[in-house]
């Protein structure tokens, strides 16, 4: 079984994902990140893949991506990584970036060189479902990768649907219509919002991300889904310390505090 | 009738376009392509367009017969005078359109991008005209190059925002401009400036340019008993100005399309925007299409002396028709288009925009017979370039 599944089979509520950038702070950070998060009792990690025009993010995650180039990251270098981490760590790990990075790696190439690293699932915001449905699901099934779609509160029942049926790792509630890296807390109409997608998608297993920031909206979003993520406040979190593992530590024990 | 080079149903044009945006985007991209049709085919619609175009925006633009350069090439040279427009381009016809489209659509708040400015003053003005809220998104570099079009939005009430990130050109106040789109997705429209962007803007912006191949038809047929040209010539960052001029010759195959890519300093030089030559086949602002990027997919930031060519893309439509050799590609450095910046105001009495003075350098090599009849497309008016051509020529 897809290490994903696996953790919502096992896990029912208040599952915490957390979201980097590859190459941020340093090229090599992801070897000292992972570990320390998977340590601290994430369940979940999604990892950027830095881009030069990442579209749906807001000034953290751009930035970041930004320093990872500078710094040198590139996917051959990423599959690297984590493959030598593969050998110590077992947390189910997400790659997240952009479709032109896996086009023009070469789509048949990046799948199997992410799933021979030890990648379980892939979310990809610009990969338009049908195009998903028609000309890569079977890839992704032959690799064992799973992959989430995103649903805003701009989605029609029909699609909501949809995406849910094709997210074969979680489906990913987006919790206002907004690029990444806010921090609103969670107002009257997103529960009603919550509540409907939830009556929708049945037994999908779903996770609520874009502006959780703290303890408060995560522990909040989670009643409504069966976890959070957390991205742009993470990297915010980093900014400036120098012991990373620390820094990881005393993040998601603020959160799950 | 325009099969073979049309956009068809799901958006592509061959291999290219299709619509690649974060689901925080697709209510209103289908929206758009719900809609867009039946509202602009509509009588209401259609008599709007036409009216604001004649009275507002002053169309028919002429087609000019430049005697003076015809017999300094040795050919029929035709300029078609879209630099005559209200706001001094061909942005106009566009967004005259969309802000029709947009008040359709009941939209409040309207936002755009711009590389020469040009696109910004237009969408300012239709936005003046239209009472709505404009927020126009420029690189912070070109607000420095293009400071008369900064000062001209802001007299018509928009608020300039600059765009800081990568190379702080039109590439990246197009990202702000979507970015801003996915943060507003109820009240907003977007007013893209070319046939660049997720089906159905290449086709939308096309249609509302193709008003300049309309007029070229029945003003070549008077002028010169055919009612279609031997060549177009015609300048492209994204492309809307190209577009508009090919439109409606574009399944007439005895009419050849001219291209002009900024190739900045130099192909090779590190420092181009001529997407056709250096680009490959990839994504960018939601359509695929051809792109400068790197093996590992990274956008590469162009570089042009001209802020309205200096993009790392180009418009779906143009990667098909140069993919299928239909339209041919020259590209055109920094010096060859001052060059021929003066070369128009001396010979002509017209100066012209950067960005179109990039069209005229073709001249220079392409072949033609002394009976060939060419239409090069006045895209914009020069006064906007002025600094630079000061600084360049020492005047």
């Amino acid at each position: 079984m897809n290490r994903i599944n696996a953790v919502f089979k096992s896990k029912k509520e208040s599952i915490l994902n957390i979201y980097f950038t590859a190459g941020h702070p340093k090229l090599d950070s992801l070897l000292e990140i992972i570990p320390a998060l998977e340590e601290a009792g994430t369940d979940i990690i999604e990892i950027g893949m830095p881009y030069s025009d990442p579209l749906a993010d807001g000034e953290t995650i751009q930035a970041s991506s930004e320093i990872a180039l500078k710094n040198g990251m590139e996917l051959n270098l990423l599959f690297k990584q984590i493959t030598k981490l593969r050998q110590t760590n077992k947390i189910p790990l997400i790659l997240m970036g952009y479709y032109n990075q896996v086009l023009q790696y070469g789509v048949d190439k990046f799948l199997k060189d992410a799933a021979s690293a030890g990648i379980d699932g892939l979310i990809i915001p610009d990969l338009p479902m049908q195009e998903y449905e028609t000309q890569l699901k079977e890839k992704f099934i032959k690799n064992n990768l799973g992959i989430s779609f995103l649903v805003t509160p701009q989605t029609s029942d029909t699609r909501i649907k949809k995406a849910a049926a094709l997210s074969s790792a979680f489906l990913y509630i987006i919790s206002s219509s907004s690029i990444t890296g806010t921090t609103s807390n969670i107002a009257d109409g997103q529960i009603t919002y919550y509540n409907k997608v939830r009556s929708l998608i049945s037994n999908t297993p779903s996770l609520i991300g874009f502006g959780i920031h703290n303890s408060s909206s995560f522990k909040k979003a989670s009643l409504y889904a069966d976890g959070a993520i957390i991205g742009s406040a993470f990297i915010r979190h980093l900014e400036g310390k120098k012991n990373l593992r620390s820094a990881c530590k005393e993040f998601v024990q603020s959160i799950l505090s | 009738m325009r099969d073979k080079y049309s956009v068809d149903d799901n958006g592509y044009y061959g291999k290219f376009g299709g619509a690649y945006v974060p689901e925080m985007l697709h209510h209103n991209i289908s929206e758009l392509q719900e809609k867009y049709l039946s509202i602009t085919h509509s009588n209401k619609f259609k008599k709007d367009f036409s009216q604001l175009l004649k009275d507002y925006v002053g169309r028919p633009s002429p087609l000019f017969f430049a005697n003076n350069l015809s017999q300094k090439y040795n050919a029929k040279i035709y300029l078609k005078r879209e630099d005559l427009n209200h706001t001094g381009s061909h942005k106009i016809n566009n967004t005259i359109g969309q802000i029709l489209l947009a008040k359709e659509l009941n939209k409040k708040r309207i936002i755009a991008e711009t590389g020469a400015g040009q696109h910004g003053v237009a969408t300012a003005t239709v936005c003046a005209l239209m009472d709505l809220e404009c927020i126009v998104y420029m690189g912070a570099i070109d607000i420095e190059r293009q400071a008369a079009n900064v000062s001209r939005m802001k007299m018509l009430g928009a608020e300039v925002r600059p765009a800081l990130s990568g190379s702080k050109t039109l590439k990246d106040a197009t990202n702000e401009a979507i970015r801003d789109w996915i943060n507003h997705p109820k009240d907003t429209h977007y007013i893209i400036g070319s046939v660049v962007g997720p089906h159905p803007y290449p086709d939308m912006v096309a249609r509302f340019q193709s008003v300049i191949s309309e007029e070229m038809q029945y003003q070549l047929e008077e002028q010169t008993g055919r009612n279609f040209p031997d060549f177009i010539l015609a300048c492209v960052g994204g492309g809307s100005n190209a577009a508009g001029a090919f439109f409606h010759f574009l399944e007439n195959e005895s009419v050849q399309f001219y291209l002009a890519e900024a190739a900045g300093k130099g192909i090779d030089s590190g420092h181009s925007a001529a997407t056709s030559i250096l680009g490959s086949e990839g994504i960018i602002h939601g359509a695929k299409t051809l792109l400068m990027q790197t093996d590992d997919g990274q956008i590469i930031e162009p570089y042009s002396i001209s802020a309205g060519l200096d993009y790392p893309g180009i418009g779906p439509l143009h990667a098909h028709l140069i993919d299928q050799k239909r339209a041919t590609v020259f590209p055109v450095t920094d010096t060859q288009a001052l060059n021929s910046a003066l070369m128009l105001t001396r010979t002509e009495g017209i100066i012209p925009a950067l960005e179109t003075a990039h069209a005229f350098s073709i001249l220079d090599v392409m072949d033609v017979e002394p009976d060939s009849v060419v239409v090069v497309n006045v895209s914009g008016r020069g006064d906007k370039d002025l600094p630079t051509y000061k600084n360049h020529f020492n005047f």
